[in-house]
């Protein structure tokens, strides 16, 4: 499957059809999260209607992870089996993860200010998550920093790799230090501590999210096989022009 | 409402403000990305100079 898709215009043309099916599943997914979310899932009885921010906060976490991790796979299609869409997937997914852990971070500190009386504490959950904001952001800079693709590419390969030993760092810190954040509650050993009437809402949410990631990322990809296209031409163009002059 | 509902508006006017600006910039990249291969195919800039 992967094989199939690595050439960019079979690619072009199965995300052409995709994509407008996953743009209208992700409008039905995040409305139908959002009426559950605002009309059906009952206030807290500790955190009252402030836990209709979790149905932001927490899917966002969820991708901020996960496009890291579409991230380094990618780094490792880039520098090991040298898969000619990893890069262009690699680049697509930088922004879309950077604007997930954004929202999670400022979501999380709206939440924290009347839960907890502040909005920010220096713990290990949430220091973890602005160390992934900023390695998103130097992984965006890299990719503009340098010009050639292929090199570029190589550089944020290797930069993505080094990073993703925060992933882990992020998932257990809440385990593994004694943080004000609080322990997982819908992952973990012995099933969620959610009540359905939370937990569906949540999920619906999430379900969405992730959807309205794909898309981006698909929609993304094909931006940048055309960015590198453009670029093709335009070298070839100079080149017809300089052999034209001489 | 609550007395936090600023908190809770504040958070999906900001998530919403953002996703927009994600789709936004998607469309926008791809339709300048398009625009600029239509004009150079237009151009020819696809084929190869002939020397000699």
């Amino acid at each position: 499957m992967i094989r199939d898709l690595a050439n960019p215009t079979r690619f072009m043309r199965l995300s052409g059809a995709l994509l407008p099916w996953l743009a209208g599943l992700t409008a039905l997914m995040i409305g139908a999260g959002l009426y559950m979310t605002w009309f059906t899932a009952p206030a807290d009885y500790q955190q009252g209607e402030t836990v209709r921010i979790m149905y932001l906060h927490v899917p966002t976490a969820w991708l901020s992870l996960f496009f890291y991790m579409i991230m380094a796979s990618s780094a490792l299609g880039t520098l090991v089996w040298r898969h000619p869409l990893a890069d262009v997937s690699q680049k697509a997914a930088a922004p879309i993860g950077a604007a997930f852990t954004f929202i999670c971070l400022v979501t999380g500190s709206l939440w924290g200010k009347p839960m907890w009386g502040t909005y920010w504490q220096w713990d290990a959950r949430l220091t973890s998550m602005l160390v992934m904001l900023l390695i998103y952001l130097g992984i965006m800079a890299l990719w503009r920093a340098i010009e050639e693709p292929t090199r570029a590419a190589r550089a944020v390969s290797i930069l993505t790799l080094v990073g993703a030993v925060n992933v882990p760092i992020v998932k257990f810190s809440v385990d593994w230090w004694n943080t004000l954040h609080q322990p997982a509650s819908v992952f973990r050993l012995g099933g969620p501590t959610i009540h359905p009437s939370m937990l569906i809402p949540l999920l619906v949410m999430a379900v969405g999210f992730t959807l309205l990631g794909i898309a981006l990322h698909l929609s993304g990809m094909r931006t940048e096989i055309l960015r590198r296209r453009v670029r093709t031409l335009t070298i070839l163009e100079a080149e017809r022009l300089d052999a034209q002059a001489a | 409402m609550t007395s936090h509902a600023a908190f809770i508006a504040s958070a999906y006017v900001i998530t919403a403000v953002v996703v927009a600006g994600l789709i936004v910039r998607a469309v926008v990249d791809h339709r300048i990305q398009r625009r600029a291969l239509a004009e150079l195919e237009a151009r020819g800039a696809g084929r190869r100079s002939r020397r000699g």
